[in-house]
């Protein structure tokens, strides 16, 4: 070890704090970087590989009924490379240890071989056998929560017939990797399952022998995909096709889809954050050592070392803080990738998901943190090669202050003189109070995003489910029922209301746009689903003409007064136009509404429905639910106010993992940069501040004229990081309108004031970590010596 | 190798009264700062005792240490010390901010001849200012002791009698007891007392019978 690197050494040594400071930004960013970028490239790498090794589908279409020879005309539509047909339910299970009904989707699998396209995945026990009619496998999740083994019964009500089913094996398909039941959030794995089943057995029991009721592809090489989809969209027409979609719109890969996105995208717009946090800061902490060390400078260079060799040292400090922030961040890094994964192994059902420690991108951030050192230390070290020798044998010359803005103003005399030495010294580096204050701003902004998310979360809830959905139960018929059915549910004990539905699936266009939804038929005056907006008001069902999402009217292109064509996919496949009559801004799916009279005009069918919400009366809940899981017409029963308090339970957890991350994030980025602040004011000012000592000024007195610049310069962040962070969340809101869901723009007053209490917090420990050295300081020493 | 305990100051055994200038003359390392840092409340000694009339300063606690210096003494820095970002008013008004009987900082800088300098900063202003605005910051809030380090060690000499002429007006006209610390024996004519420091000791001790006036001191 040559002499300047013990210098080195020694000087990173006594500056300590500053680069530990500096090092904990490069930690956070590059941990960042390793976790979620990690995160993103092994679920994408699992993902992918389970597609393909599952031979995922590009398109899925449900039909009412084809028979089984118009396989061959989809196999033969030009750039389909595989077609294949099956057949799918939902039909009631009965589970003994759950007192509401579930419900089994049932897909029809071949006896014989396994699937030509979405193959399943084996967990347990083995695939069915050809002859055994009564042979399921299910999804994992499902066996889990229920705890079924194979070799278990499972009793099913299929097409009102109780019919025992064993279980052979469990399993897991890409289709189902975040299996969330029809109308549902989030995964309820203990009352929705995938009942996998040989096709043989299950045509009968549905009336689909010789038949099929979906149609799933995949694309060969060049597959022009909307062609495909539009020929197989007129194929399946006569067959009662339900309009067909691509991967992009199927639920489980949609919903994957995003949280990929979410991961890549803050991995990269944090690290961006943190890196430049940490190239500021190394630029100031630098340059205030280059000034320090003028003569140090000149007495090297005087004995004849090169301006390479002192900038090159100097370039070093800004290394070695970085390099071991990077070291530390990519051990955090991979520890919270592995952690994250597991997570994510939770949620989404993968057969093999492991954190892949990527070398790559090791390499990435190994070099994007070196290149912020290189950015941070650029200036100083500049100055430090540039310096002559000669000159750098002087001493600094005193500072030159010039009266500034509030001196022009004659506001400053109306300031105490401690208080313009502070303003002075802001006015004095517009720079860096600017650079101080944004960094510490940005502190702030990034626990306003963390925290909206759940503002916004919280309000979407509560709307959706306090006040949208006013019923104690909602219960959904496999098939629609006369409306005489409102009559038997009615009797049940304890039902004290009942209000019909209805869900028709339609295909709704406008001009060459076009989109399958379902609509909704409510009653005239309905108490217990009503349409809230996103402002928390009640929108109006008039008698005729759709309400429709504002999601769905953008996507549509149309506005109030327009009219859409309808083609009904049910029943008589009336085809009509109907008038919009309002657009509600909401935020779960795409909405259609209509009221149920003109619903049932619109398709010229018998007045039936396909559900009904209930009010019951408290403590009557587990005596209707056990009665209506007797019931084979009911396929299941939610309660909103259960889903609310589960999900509620559910995204507290996550709350505080989520706040505890975001409140660590800004407090590194606030107390380094207020640390750093005034340790280089320190530095810069000690002298003055030890002789203000010396004649009589108290440690509390010089203490807050170090430290007051630190405090204007928290005070200035706060508004900016507000609306910093207000932007940030808008365009976090704006990224995540989904067709499944929209996040709403809810920012709390709470929100506000508690992010900035949390930098004040981190402000005051940085300020009083300094404040010990103030206190340290050696007044004689500091007199003595002329910098 | 372990710490020496070095003792800076042996034996000093010395008043200083009321009204008095003292000059204290000494080499580098006789232990002229150090003696200074104990008289000013900067520094207390390992062992013996100060007493500033009644007070005694060798038991006190860094805030009774705070009060003194900033009630009683006055100090005037070798090399100035001035706040680079106040002008000269505000050098001194950031003194008399925090005095309970301080003259106004225009008088306090009247008294050193910069009436026309107030709104000027340090960087615009020549050494001899700089050491007299430090001079009028001293002296601004009346203390009862004055206590000048190397006053005109920064300074040519033309520069330096205008300083100690302003600190002797000081002493005679607002009386307040000063000691002047330096290593240039030609101040020692203008003190009412000499003393003589080598190796942290008094080496001597002399009165003058007369203060000479600053335009008979050369060096």
């Amino acid at each position: 070890m040559n002499s300047l690197d013990r210098k080195l050494l020694r000087e990173v040594w006594k500056h300590r704090g500053q680069m530990i400071s500096i090092a904990a930004v490069v930690a956070v960013g590059i941990m960042v970087v390793l976790t979620m970028r990690g995160t993103y490239n092994s679920l994408e790498l699992s993902r992918s590989l389970y597609y393909q090794q599952s031979r995922f589908p590009d398109v899925w279409a449900n039909l009412e009924r084809a028979p089984l020879s118009l396989i061959q005309r989809i196999q033969n539509i030009p750039g389909v490379a595989v077609a294949d047909s099956r057949i799918s339910f939902a039909a009631t299970l009965d589970v003994p240890s759950i007192d509401v009904p579930a419900l089994g989707q049932f897909v029809s699998i071949p006896e014989n071989h396994r699937p030509l396209l979405s193959d399943l995945h084996l967990r347990q026990g083995r695939y069915i056998t050809s002859g055994h009619s009564d042979e399921v496998i299910v999804s994992e999740n499902f066996a889990l929560a229920n705890e079924f083994i194979p070799g278990d019964t499972l009793r099913a009500v299929i097409n009102g017939r109780l019919k025992d089913l064993k279980i052979v094996g469990t399993a897991i398909s890409p289709e189902y990797t975040y299996a969330v039941p029809p109308g549902a959030l989030y995964p309820e794995d203990e009352r929705f399952g995938i009942v996998w089943m040989g096709e043989d057995a299950l045509g009968p029991v549905f009336d689909m022998d010789g038949a099929f009721n979906e149609v799933i592809l995949t694309f060969g090489p060049k597959a022009d995909a909307n062609r495909i989809i539009s020929e197989l969209d007129r194929v399946l027409e006569p067959y009662g096709g339900l309009g067909a979609f691509p991967r992009a719109d199927q639920l489980s890969h949609q919903i994957l889809e995003s949280e990929l996105e979410q991961n890549r995208s803050m991995g990269t717009v944090i690290p961006v954050i943190f890196l430049a946090v940490a190239a500021f800061l190394l630029n100031i902490v630098l340059n205030r050592m280059i000034a320090t060390q003028r003569t140090e400078i000149a007495v090297l260079k005087a004995f004849g070392y090169s301006n390479i060799e002192v900038g090159v040292h100097y370039l070093s400090f800004a290394m070695v803080a970085v390099m071991l922030g990077t070291l530390v961040g990519i051990g955090l890094g991979i520890w919270l990738g592995g952690e994250m994964v597991t997570l994510y192994g939770d949620f989404f059902d993968f057969p093999t998901l492991r954190y892949e420690v990527s070398y790559g991108l090791i390499g990435i951030a190994v070099g994007v943190s070196a290149a912020a050192a290189a950015i941070g230390a650029m200036g100083a070290v500049r100055r430090a090669v540039q310096l002559p020798p000669a000159e750098a044998m002087r001493p600094e010359p005193p500072a030159r202050f010039k009266p500034g803005l509030l001196h022009r103003l004659g506001l400053e005399r109306l300031l105490p003189t401690a208080a313009t030495m502070i303003v002075r010294n802001i006015e004095r580096k517009p720079f860096r109070t600017t650079m101080s204050a944004t960094g510490v701003a940005f502190a702030l902004a990034i626990l306003v995003v963390g925290m909206f998310m759940f503002d916004s979360i919280f309000y979407m809830m509560d709307l959706q489910f306090r006040m949208a959905q006013r019923e104690d139960m909602a219960l959904t018929f496999n098939s629609p029922l006369p409306r005489s059915v409102e009559h038997s549910i009615r009797n049940l004990d304890g039902v004290t209301k009942v209000e019909p539905y209805r869900f028709v699936p339609v295909r709704l266009r406008s001009g060459h746009r076009e989109h399958e939804v379902a609509v909704t038929g409510l009653e005239a005056g309905t108490r217990l689903r009503r349409i809230i907006s996103a402002d928390g008001r009640q929108h109006p069902l008039p008698p005729e003409g759709f309400v429709i999402s504002k999601y769905l009217a953008t996507d549509l292109n149309v506005s109030v007064g327009d009219y859409v064509s309808v083609d009904v996919l049910e029943g008589q496949r009336i085809k009509t136009t109907v008038q919009i009559v309002g657009i509600v801004e909401d935020f779960f799916g795409l909405s259609v509404y209509m009221q149920l009279d003109a619903l049932n005009r619109l398709t010229r069918g018998a007045r039936s429905v396909s559900g009904v919400f209930l009010l019951v009366t408290d403590g009557y809940e587990s005596r209707i639910n056990k009665k209506l899981k007797g019931l084979p017409a009911v396929a299941s029963v939610a309660s909103p106010a259960q889903t609310l308090a589960s999900f509620e339970k559910q995204l507290d957890e996550g709350m505080y993992i989520s706040i505890f991350f975001m409140l660590g994030f800004s407090g590194v980025i606030a107390i380094a940069v207020i640390y750093n602040g005034a340790r280089v004011g320190l530095s810069e000012r000690g002298r003055e501040l030890a002789s203000l000592r010396v004649m009589g000024f108290s440690r509390r007195e010089v203490a807050i004229l170090l430290l007051g610049e630190q405090a204007i310069i928290t005070i200035m962040a706060i508004p900016v990081g507000w609306i910093i962070g207000y932007g940030l969340a808008a365009a976090l809101t704006l990224s995540i309108q989904t067709e499944t869901f929209r996040i709403p723009f809810i920012v709390s007053t709470a929100t506000f004031v508690y992010a900035a209490l949390a930098t004040i917090i981190a402000a005051v420990a940085s300020g009083l970590l300094v404040r010990r050295r103030l206190n340290r300081m050696d007044l004689i020493q500091v007199l003595k010596t002329r910098e | 190798m372990g710490e020496v305990d070095v003792h800076a100051l042996r034996s000093v055994d010395l008043d200083l009264y009321d009204g008095e200038l003292l000059v204290v003359l000494g080499a580098s390392g006789s232990g002229k700062s150090t003696f200074l840092n104990i008289l000013g409340g900067l520094d207390v000694p390992s062992s013996g005792t100060v007493y500033y009339r009644d007070q005694n300063l060798s038991e006190a606690s860094h805030q009774e240490l705070t009060r003194y210096r900033r009630e009683r003494v006055g100090f005037v820095f070798q090399f100035y010390n001035l706040i680079p970002s106040l002008t000269a008013r505000e050098n001194v008004a950031l003194v008399t901010e925090i005095s309970s009987d301080p003259m106004s900082p225009e008088a306090a800088l009247e008294l050193v001849g910069l009436s026309n300098r107030i709104n000027h900063f340090p960087a615009q202003l020549s050494g001899g200012e700089q050491q007299r605005v430090a001079i009028a910051r001293a002296v601004a809030k009346r203390p009862d002791v004055l206590l000048c380090d190397e006053p005109t060690g920064a300074l040519d000499l033309e520069t330096g009698k205008l300083v100690l002429s302003v600190i002797n007006q000081v002493n005679l006209e607002v009386g307040t007891t000063t000691a002047i610390i330096t290593h240039n024996a030609a101040i020692a004519s203008m003190g009412d007392r000499v003393i003589h420091m080598s190796s942290g000791e008094i080496a001597e001790q002399t009165s003058n019978a007369e203060r000479a006036h600053i335009d008979e001191i050369y060096w």
